[in-house]
């Protein structure tokens, strides 16, 4: 036998249930303060510092730390709870996000001890925003092609070259980046690559937004020019961050945010649908939850096997694969079978504005965090043909 | 691939691997495979895995059991163990004993319905019945005017339409006229016949996953085999992509057929949650089946569509077991409509029940 794929039937234990009712209610109560409206994905309002120190407060930022850093101690599979409630209800999350999925994870690893000291446990009261520089002009999903450089200077390191499609760098307080501190080698493509931590006041560095075809504002290009990283800054070992940033993927990739994107349009589509639907309707229904329950089975299965200390680094590849390709389709499906209610009705209003931003939003699904085809290759790889 | 963490379903791919080898069977082409590897079934109490010890049966658990059609699944089985095992377990429901004889399950299609009249015999008509024809015995559920009742009866007893499923196995035609069964029980509160078809799905999603493994392993092993154009085809990027593709799809139907095997094992009522998994299960991996069959043939091209090559062994049944305990199309609409009927704001809740 070739490939061994595993996706063990994780249950979630009791207290996953006791914290998925606390987030609920939690969501509810913000809802009706106003601080986020559920049904309006296509938000103009999802930086809220606010709620992202609130939802510190409640202890679900840095769950699975430990706690002298501030984190909780908790399981992957609480702070899955965690992420699918928040993801469902559309609440704005940006602000602490990254920082509690990878950036936290990151610095755990790799950062020297005073700065973790430092940072984490801001992350954890949900002071701190994050941004990744993994892609630049001209490389994108390609991280070999990476040419920013890192140059040793006086205690530390300079900075030059850009950054792009770096999600959120225009309200972060820090980017984690990976620059390079040589060049690749004859045997190595991978080699030359090192993971810094950057502070975002820092002189030197500008960001400059990149509007999307949906009419949001969430990517930036950030260009350094001569900007000082101190020693102490740097994440792990030089020229060795390719190892290090692929790790860090598997987090990135199989979490619940990897199919729930569009859900919304989902939910909207059964309201619209009503009580009896055709046959048609039923169908299609009946499908797409099919697909998004097992889509969420294989999302909680590699939860578990982080939670067992494992790096499902196949199977979340191929999650994020199925999962993004779900969630573009999602609302194209739900557009053809919503063609035939009948288009005054007052159950089909929240449809009609949200479904024509999910589609907008559809393309982008399967570029962010690698590409369709970057994916593809990793499993590839995990199948023994590369 | 799939370490069995149970001594039941090591000993059943121990006699699969022995005697039931898709390339051996494959060659063989007269039937002369069956007999012993049923006899090795039978010895070892495989097929009444589901009966309680004090029905005769092995007394394995439902998890147990299942790991057995997931290996059955890899083997591409074509003896009725699954469907003796599923009649077991029906017969099971009313502590009927079961008969150590090759067995299947009646009905087998959502829309057909058995009448047990007021004089204790059974009249019906049950269509797309796996192996009925060749098995000594059925298992039974009817609707009688008292409720659902279960019972063992003698194949001999019945008429049998013979018929085939896409992979030359038989799925007959049933017809009971007034038949006197062998033995009769009402069926437990709750049960009906909604229970025996998501029985009947999981153990065919499972069948269907195990299937998909293997078409992943022969495809994968024939790409690193095949040479073109120079190279060996599993460096070309497109038919690594669709290799990935397959292994997508063979991954969820794993995990879909598996949680809902789960499921099963520790259910205790026949609620909306079971409910989602064993119809998710059914939908998904026929899906997969009918993407993953697809693929499969195309890495292997032309010499994939040939009789002499296993492959068909795996995609012809995958894509037949689709069929059987009701469609993923049936299936589709049942939970659509159970979905709106809850509404839209209890989707999520239902999602994420587990």
């Amino acid at each position: 036998m070739t490939a061994a794929l595993r996706f063990d039937p994780i249950r979630l234990p009791p207290e996953c249930e006791v914290l998925r009712q606390e987030v609920r209610a939690f969501l509810a109560e913000e809802i009706a303060a106003g601080t986020f409206d559920p049904h309006k994905p296509q938000r103009e309002d999802s930086d809220a510092p606010e709620f992202s120190r609130r939802v510190g407060e409640r202890g679900w930022l840095g769950m699975t730390w430990p706690k002298q850093y501030g984190g909780h101690e908790r399981s992957f599979l609480e702070r899955y709870v965690v992420t699918e409630e928040m993801r469902v209800a559309n609440a704005p999350t940006r602000r602490f996000f990254v920082a509690d999925r990878q950036s936290g994870p990151v610095l755990l690893k790799y950062a020297p001890e005073h700065i973790k000291m430092d940072i984490l446990p801001r992350i954890c009261r949900g002071e701190v925003c994050f941004s990744i520089g993994m892609s630049e002009p001209n490389s994108g999903s390609d991280l070999f092609a990476a040419k920013t450089k890192a140059t040793r200077t006086d205690g530390g390191f300079l900075i030059n070259g850009s950054k792009i499609w770096t999600t959120s760098a225009h309200i972060a307080d820090y980017m984690i980046a990976i620059f390079r501190t040589s060049p690749p080698t004859k045997e190595n493509r991978r080699h030359g690559l090192t993971q810094f931590l950057v502070d975002m006041k820092s002189p030197g560095i500008k960001v400059n937004p990149i509007a999307q075809i949906t009419g949001q504002y969430e990517f930036n290009e950030v260009v350094f020019e001569d900007v000082f990283v101190p020693d102490d800054h740097m994440l792990g070992e030089i020229d060795g961050a390719w190892k290090q940033a692929t790790s860090e993927l598997a987090y990135e990739r199989s979490g619940p945010e990897r199919f729930l994107e569009t859900y919304y349009v989902l939910t909207e589509l059964v309201r619209a649908l009503g009580p009896n639907p055709d046959i048609r309707g039923a169908e299609g229904i009946g499908r797409l939850v099919a697909q998004l329950h097992t889509m969420r089975r294989m999302s909680v299965s590699v939860a578990g096997m982080l939670q067992a200390g494992k790096e499902p680094v196949v199977e979340a590849s191929i999650v994020k694969d199925i999962g993004t390709i779900w969630e573009q389709q999602l609302p194209h499906r739900v557009r053809e079978l919503a063609a035939f209610v009948d288009p005054d009705a007052s159950n089909h209003a929240t449809l009609d504005d949200q479904l024509p931003f999910a589609i907008k939003t559809a393309p982008k699904l399967t570029i962010q965090g690698g590409t369709t085809e970057v994916l593809r290759g990793i499993i590839a790889r995990g199948l023994g043909l590369r | 691939m799939t370490e069995s963490d149970n001594i039941v379903a090591e000993t059943a791919e121990r006699i699969f691997a022995d005697l039931a080898d898709a390339q051996t069977i494959n060659s063989g082409k007269d039937g002369a495979w069956k007999a012993p590897l049923w006899y090795a079934l039978e010895q070892a109490g495989l097929p009444l895995s589901w009966v309680p010890e004090d029905c005769d049966g092995s007394g394995a658990s439902l998890a147990e059991g299942f790991a057995v059609l997931s290996a059955a699944g890899r083997f591409a089985l074509a003896v009725p163990l699954a469907e003796t095992m599923l009649a077991g377990w029906l017969l099971a429901q009313a502590r009927i004993a079961a008969p150590s004889d090759t067995m299947t399950v009646a009905p087998a299609h959502p829309k057909d319905r058995i009448t047990l009249n007021a004089d204790g015999s059974l009249v019906g008509r049950a269509r797309g019945v796996p192996f009925a024809k060749g098995a000594r015995h059925i298992a039974v559920l009817a609707h009688g005017a008292d409720g659902v009742a279960i019972a063992l009866v003698a194949i001999a007893a019945c008429r049998i339409e013979p018929g085939l499923n896409l992979a030359d196995d038989p799925s007959d035609t049933v017809i009971l006229n007034n038949v006197t069964p062998l033995a009769l029980k009402p069926a437990p509160a709750g049960f009906d016949q909604n229970a025996l078809m998501l029985m009947g799905a999981v153990a065919r999603s499972l069948q269907i996953a195990g299937a998909l493994e293997s078409m992943l392993d022969v495809s994968v092993g024939y790409s690193n085999e095949r040479v073109a154009f120079e190279k060996k085809i599993s460096k070309f990027q497109a038919v690594q992509h669709n290799l990935a593709k397959l292994a997508g799809e063979t991954s969820a139907a794993l995990a879909a057929a598996s949680s809902a095997a789960d499921a099963f094992a520790h259910a205790e009522s026949f609620d909306d949650a079971l409910f989602l998994e064993a119809a998710a299960a059914k939908i998904r991996c026929a899906e997969a089946a009918e993407k993953g069959a697809a693929i499969a043939h195309q890495v292997h091209g032309a010499i994939g569509f040939t009789q002499e090559h296993i492959l068909h062994r795996f995609t012809l049944r995958a894509l037949a077991w689709r069929d059987d305990f009701g469609s993923e199309s049936h299936w589709a609409v049942e939970l659509g409509k159970l979905v709106a009927t809850r509404g839209a704001d209890e989707l999520w809740p239902l999602v994420a029940s587990r």
